[in-house]
């Protein structure tokens, strides 16, 4: 299971947030702080995982990450996920949000948060692993989307 | 063009969107919260609109907050109207937001459930969609409930997209509705064929997911999951499923024989190094279940040990790190095949990375040796002195304890080494393990007689250092070291050289800074030593020192008398009055040295922490029986005079009770002395002969003295380790030559002998030979005689899992269907008749039947899978553009591998887990025993075979053969299981009454139907609930005869009323052919159903069943004539109801009630609220003492309402029914039911 996805970038700024497990605004702020400043300070060429970030619980807990130019993304994990299954996880979420965003950056990120959210709809649900293949999971963002754009069609048309 | 024109109109509307406010927030970098707090004013205006698109923009603003930190929940009702708009871009904006603050204390949940119902079945797949997502972050008990059934129909919808999202929210769903988990878990199994590789691959998440929890639960499912592993070519799946395989080995290890041969293949084939990972792990979670005692497999350990390897070699540092994590599973149960790699793990400590180092020092844990523990800790003391998080610092510092003190310190051969590394590690700054080392030094003092001497020298420098206690503001743990230095310098004070200096050192006013639980300490131990210098002095003609060392209490103590701790304070004023005592006396020149000595006499055996729990009852003792008379239930009976006499019979029994266990302490007494008279780690009574035992050791030839001449950097008066490690290299030289000589011929001799098998004896030295520097005994933590040797684990009572754990395989029960509700207010009696599918009622004959096809199926089965494969290697031929199926995510990454090639396992023989298991070994056994002998196949312990390798060529013929006998006595097996099963079900209806109150007698509903010398019908009837005019007549059929039973054929002749249910195509007179035949002894179980118009009569139906009686040379046909009962009882079914409802319907004026009395029941009253449950298909609404509401439904959806009340053996049964007359016969069917008992 995952229990928490974090986007941050280089500052600790958060770019997206998603828990799986509820906690409280301001102890998911403390959250991110404490994850940040776990990640921040290793070096771009050691291992991706981390153990035990004392507020996102217990030593069945991993937080796996990858560092991408400005962003961190970071996934905390059981053990019940494949750690290298994650890593790649991140990257199919990325080059996926870089399909669909055509050339991501952070500035993406920061002005679509919510197109960002819909798009790992498509990857995790609930915690689990719901899509690993890229094709589809664009292919369904695309439908969604274009359903709502047929929507606002309609609006402006009234 | 047409978006421009969108973009304008939304401006128009809306004051600021999403992008603006971002803009917003960017731009007022100095007054943010100002900035934002404005903003949600005006989102709180917009949110008063009526208008939908400007509250969904608002809700959409409101989520972005959220993620910086803001609450948001105060718009939780804004967002449910945004969820429940009928556009799919404002819906998805609302369930985004929901998902995001939402959770089980939200009180507007409870306004969600029918909008995400509708959502649920909308004909718009991603509107369902979207609903799905969202709930599965927000799903809560109640939701849950109420939409199990819902979501179950959505894993079967058509569309994949949705089937997937369906399949992985029941995980959520069974999490908060456990009761959920057993109806839907078939359908979940389903899935795991689906043809979607997505749907199939959400279902082995979740069965997955489950499975980690409550393995044993999944262990049948083993079979189907080999099969996926087999022919799966998507390595997500694979992955999940090898990480189950991993849980579920330890529990069936001949699941893991099966398992190593395909997964080692898999390790050599595959390049994806996700998969290799977890495979090599997956192999050694199979090791470990199998005992060490296989040689055979010594080379799955080389070659995950030599993987492992190449991973930790790897440049990439989260393969390093893996392999690490791996190994270090490893090093549990082969630390030998470890050990040899101690050069790469010592290479990793120096890493650059602390996750990859933390993960060496785990392996480190397993390497050391007698011969090695001083160098790995040299190692690890360096490493302390330079790493610069505190995180790190104590991970070493817990990990150097670890390591030292494993197994009963095994490694240790030198006790001043280490307690001196222990002293140097209370120099680290900032530790917060401070009890962790303090906690050591009591152990190693208390249980190593011959080092106390040396650690009471150590423990008296480290209180007269001041440093420790000046730190102990900031670094508050690491004081705590004091508090075994006091404890061991005042308990063991005899070793100290100047007691009256320590006794100084313990009484500095600096330490009133200490925490109160070490003051205590300090005062306590001080009085001991004070006691010490007493009897020390003792006889000297000079008592100067005796009167210096009592003003000295005198005068230090009444700081401590003020002190604000309790404990420091009454401790340091009872002291003080005895000290002032004692002075008086010492000015009359009263010698009281042995006087207060004997205060603090005796000595502290250690004690095992479980000890207490382990002391086993004594015979006769009844922990749970009154000891006085039970009290009585009102007070006023207390009262009365027959108490008195209670008390004085009590009074007879009770001494004599006493006597007896007097005699037997005494016994006990004097054989416990016997037994640690024999047991040599056990401390004797006579101090003398432990003196000259420690003299003889000797302690004295370490130089103490040269402590004062270590660094002055380092805190005075502390010795440090290193000089133990040149002086142990020494003194194994030493050791070494000596031993040399005489060896050489013993061991030219021994390598004679065994050849090349004992390998290491040519080595330097061997384990075994390094003896320790001074003997020590480690005092075993005591035990209470004869304790107990259970080890129970408890689990957690919190556990949310816990509520999981259900057996799977069991069929299920009428009243464990979801609840299908539509509106709860009204239509609270749900009719469950409409879940469809859900129903499982038909469970086991399938299975019956499924067995007896088992060989057409297999034929079958094999064909499919060979056209799968052949299907696999044409996709993979095909390549990316073949289509998405194959869920391979790009190249540069760990899962990238075209197909696993994998082996061809052995053929899946069936569903049956313990057959397929077993099917490796009985091939085996076939071929030493002879097929006539059919004796009990052990199922457990069937793997002992020594050689169960699948390897017969000739004896295929016997091996179906005897693989049939078995099934057949498993069919015979599960036929007597299934006799039980019966009350297992009766104990769960009747749960919610009588769960805490003495066990049910085991009941049964199947009712002898008929019976000759040839075969036995038993069967039960029940009321069919997907269709009100069917019920299910389940027959067992037992041949009793040593004779072949075949072509039976089961006919009835039809009333008006009741029909048998044909095939179609069949006259009304045919009879039906029951599937199966049966060999002699065994029995099998069929189910015919009927259909009937009118349920309120009971109905009795003529019935013949026909057979053959196939004997040896001649055959013959046989009949049986019967008479089916089909009583109003077997109508009804078993639903649950709340009490409010029941309340309602009791009013309601479409019942009509009767009552009935029934005299003489002797019964319990639970005994007797189950068996009407049981067999008359009630549930309990509510028992209040002996008196309870029942409650049950008639196929035709008739209420039955029962009010059963019990007082002196006469139980009165209040009746009501819309239907009088199924009333009274059910009445009189109860009545009959407690005549007959």
């Amino acid at each position: 299971m995952i229990k928490a996805i974090l986007i941050f970038n280089n500052h600790g700024k958060p770019r997206l947030i998603r828990f799986y497990q509820y906690f409280a605004e301001d102890m998911q702020q403390q959250i991110i702080r404490e994850t940040f400043h776990l990640v921040s300070k290793r070096d771009d060429n050691v291992c991706n995982f981390l153990e035990g970030g004392s507020l996102i619980g217990g030593s069945d807990y991993k937080l796996i990450y990858r560092h991408y130019a400005t962003l961190y993304f970071v996934f905390c994990v059981d053990s019940s996920e494949s750690e290298l299954g994650i890593l790649d996880l991140i990257q199919v979420f990325v080059e996926t949000l870089d399909k669909c965003f055509e050339n991501v950056c952070e500035l993406d990120l920061i002005f679509h948060m919510d197109k960002v959210h819909y798009i790992l709809q498509e990857v995790v649900m609930g915690g689990m692993v719901l899509e690993t293949n890229m094709n589809e999971i664009v292919a369904q963002v695309e439908l969604q989307n274009r359903m709502e754009k047929s929507e606002f069609v309609f609006i402006s048309r009234m | 063009m047409a978006l421009k024109m969108v973009k304008g109109s939304i401006d128009r509307i809306f004051d600021k969107n999403l992008q603006d406010l971002v803009r917003g927030v960017r731009s007022h970098r100095e007054d943010e919260a100002k900035y934002i707090s404005s903003c949600i004013d005006e989102i709180k205006q917009e949110l008063k609109q009526d208008n939908i698109a400007v509250k969904a923009n608002a809700v959409c603003k409101l989520t972005y907050l959220q993620m910086l930190g803001y609450d948001i929940s105060w718009a939780a009702f804004n967002i449910v109207e945004v969820m429940s708009s009928s556009k799919f871009t404002y819906k998805r904006i609302g369930y985004l937001a929901a998902s995001q603050c939402f959770h089980d204390g939200t009180d507007v949940i409870m306004l969600t459930t029918n909008q995400i119902r509708k959502d649920l079945s909308s004909p718009n797949q991603y509107d369902t969609g979207v609903a799905l997502t969202g709930l599965s972050c927000f799903v809560t008990p109640d939701l849950a409930r109420d939409l199990a059934n819902d979501i179950m129909t959505l894993m079967s919808h058509t569309k994949p997209y949705i089937r997937k999202k369906a399949v992985l929210i029941m995980y959520k769903v069974f999490l908060k509705y456990p009761e959920s988990l057993r109806p839907a878990f078939p359908r979940l199994k389903e899935k795991l064929d689906d043809p979607d590789p997505g749907v199939q691959s959400a279902a082995v998440n979740v069965i997955c997911e489950l499975a980690r929890r409550n393995p044993r639960n999944y262990l049948s499912l083993a079979p189907l999951f080999f099969k996926l592993m087999t022919s799966s070519t998507n390595n997500w799946v694979l992955i999940k499923i090898i990480k189950l395989f991993g849980a579920l080995t330890p529990l069936e290890p001949r699941l893991g024989k099966k398992l190593i041969e395909p997964l080692t293949n898999l390790i050599h084939s595959t390049s994806a190094m996700s998969l290799l990972y977890e495979c090599v792990n997956t192999v050694i979670a199979v090791l470990i279940s199998l005992s060490s005692g296989m040689p055979n497999h010594s080379a799955s350990i080389q070659l995950c040990v030599q993987k492992l390897r190449i991973l930790i070699e790897d440049s990439d540092q989260n393969l390093k790190y893996l392999g690490l994590l791996a190994m270090s599973k490893i090093l549990k149960t082969h630390p030998k095949s470890v050990q040899s790699h101690k050069d790469l793990v010592l290479q990793c400590l120096d890493d650059k990375d602390e996750s990859i180092r933390l993960r060496a020092l785990d392996l480190l844990y397993g390497m050391v040796s007698k011969k090695n523990l001083m160098e790995i800790v040299k190692k690890l003391m360096v490493h302390v002195d330079k790493a610069e998080g505190t995180t790190y610092r104590d991970e070493l510092l817990t990990k150097i304890i670890d390591i030292c003190s494993q197994s009963n310190y095994q490694y240790i051969t030198n006790f001043e080494w280490y307690i001196s590394i222990l002293v140097e590690l209370t120099r680290l700054e900032g530790t917060r393990h401070g009890h962790l080392i303090a906690s050591q030094m009591l152990d190693v003092a208390v249980r190593v007689k011959a080092i106390r001497g040396f650690a009471v020298v150590q423990m008296a420098t480290l209180l007269d250092n001041t440093t420790l206690l000046a730190g102990s503001g900031q670094h508050k743990s690491i004081c705590e070291v004091l508090y075994a230095a006091a404890w061991i310098c005042g308990e063991f004070s005899e070793h100290l050289e100047d007691p009256v200096h320590t006794l100084e050192a313990m009484l500095r006013p600096k330490v009133a800074t200490l925490p109160g639980h070490i003051q205590a300490i300090y005062i306590q131990n001080a009085a001991k030593l004070f006691a010490a210098v007493l009897n020390g002095q003792q006889g000297t003609p000079d008592c100067q020192t005796m009167q210096e060392s009592s003003q000295l209490l005198i005068d230090r103590l009444p700081l401590f008398v003020q002190s604000a701790d309790l404990e420091v304070q009454e401790r340091a004023s009872c002291i003080l009055q005895l000290v002032k005592f004692i002075q008086k006396l010492q000015h009359k020149e009263v010698e009281v040295g042995e006087e207060v000595t004997a205060l603090f006499a005796g000595e502290l055996n250690p004690v095992a922490p479980k000890a207490q729990k382990k002391v086993p009852v004594p015979d006769g003792l009844d922990l749970d029986a009154w000891i006085n008379e039970p009290p009585s239930e009102s007070e006023s009976e207390d009262e009365k005079p027959v108490a008195v006499f209670a008390e004085e019979e009590l009074r007879h029994a009770r001494p004599h009770h006493t006597e007896v266990d007097e005699k037997e302490l005494a016994r006990r007494r004097e054989a416990r002395k016997q037994e640690q008279a024999n047991n040599p780690f056990y401390i004797k009574a006579s101090p003398t002969s432990q003196k000259g035992y420690q003299d003889s050791t000797g302690v004295e030839h370490i130089p103490v003295v040269q402590i004062d001449l270590s660094v002055p950097l380092k805190v005075p008066g502390m010795s440090t380790s290193d000089k133990y490690l040149k002086l142990e290299e020494e003194r194994r030289q030493r050791e070494r030559k000596e031993r040399g000589k005489k060896e050489k011929k013993k061991k030219k001799k021994r390598e004679k002998r065994s050849g090349m098998g004992r390998r290491h004896d040519s080595g330097p030295e061997s384990e075994e030979d390094i003896a320790p520097a001074h003997m020590v005994d480690i005092v075993t933590e005591e035990m209470p005689e004869n304790a107990l040797s259970s080890d129970d684990d408890e689990k957690d009572p919190n556990d949310p899992y816990r509520a999981l754990d259900v057996d799977l395989d069991k069929p299920l029960a009428d009243s464990e269907k979801l609840p299908v509700r539509a509106h709860r207010p009204t239509n609270i009696l749900k009719s469950p008749a409409d879940d469809g599918e859900v129903q499982e009622v038909p469970k086991e004959p399938k299975k019956k039947s499924k067995k007896e096809k088992r060989d057409k199926e297999e034929e079958r089965k094999k064909s499919k899978e060979e056209k799968q494969r052949r299907k696999h290697h044409h996709e993979a031929r095909k390549g990316p553009e073949g289509g998405p199926p194959t869920g391979e995510p790009i190249q540069s990454s760990y899962n990238a591998e075209l197909e696993p090639a994998l082996p061809t396992a052995a053929p899946v023989e069936a569903s049956d887990p313990d057959f397929w298991l077993s099917s490796t070994l009985l091939s085996s056994k076939s071929q030493e025993t002879t097929e006539a002998t059919p004796g009990p196949i052990p199922e457990k312990a069937a793997d002992v075979g020594p050689g169960s390798e699948p390897e017969n060529t000739k004896s295929s013929k016997h091996k179906k053969k005897k693989q049939k006998k078995d099934k057949e006595k498993e069919e015979k097996k599960r036929k007597k299981q299934h006799g039980h099963s019966g009350d297992r079900e009766g104990e769960e209806s009747v749960q919610n009454g009588t769960l805490e109150e003495e066990p049910l007698p085991p009941m049964s509903n199947y009712s002898l139907l008929a019976e000759n010398s040839y075969v036995k019908m038993v069967c039960d009837i029940q009321g069919n609930l997907q269709n009100g005019s069917q019920v299910v007549v389940s027959i067992i059929f037992e041949n009793k005869s040593t004779s072949f039973l075949k072509s039976m054929e089961f006919n009835v002749l039809d009333s008006l009323n009741s029909k048998l249910q044909r095939p179609e195509g069949s006259g009304p007179h045919d009879g039906l052919t029951v599937p199966f035949q049966l060999p002699p002894g065994v029995s099998n179980e069929a189910r015919f159903i009927f259909s009937v118009q009118s349920i309120v009569m009971p109905q009795r139906l003529k019935g013949t069943l026909t057979f053959i009686v196939k004997a040896d040379d001649s055959s013959t046909h046989e009949k049986l004539d019967f008479k089916l009962h089909f009583t109003c009882s077997s109508y009804l079914i078993t639903t649950p109801c709340y009490s409010d409802t029941f309340a309602k319907l009791l009013e309601s004026a479409d019942l009509k009630g009767t009552s009935v009395r029934l005299q003489e029941v002797s019964l319990p009253f639970h005994h007797l609220l189950a068996k009407i449950c049981f067999h008359h298909h009630f549930s309990v609404v509510e028992r209040i003492d002996s008196c309870a509401s029942l409650y049950s439904r008639s196929i035709q959806g008739h209420h039955v309402c029962l009010l059963v009340k019990y007082a002196h053996q006469t139980v009165t049964i209040d009746a009501k029914c819309d239907e009088s007359s199924l009333l009274g016969n059910v009445l009189e069917e109860i009545k009959k039911t407690f005549s007959q008992s």
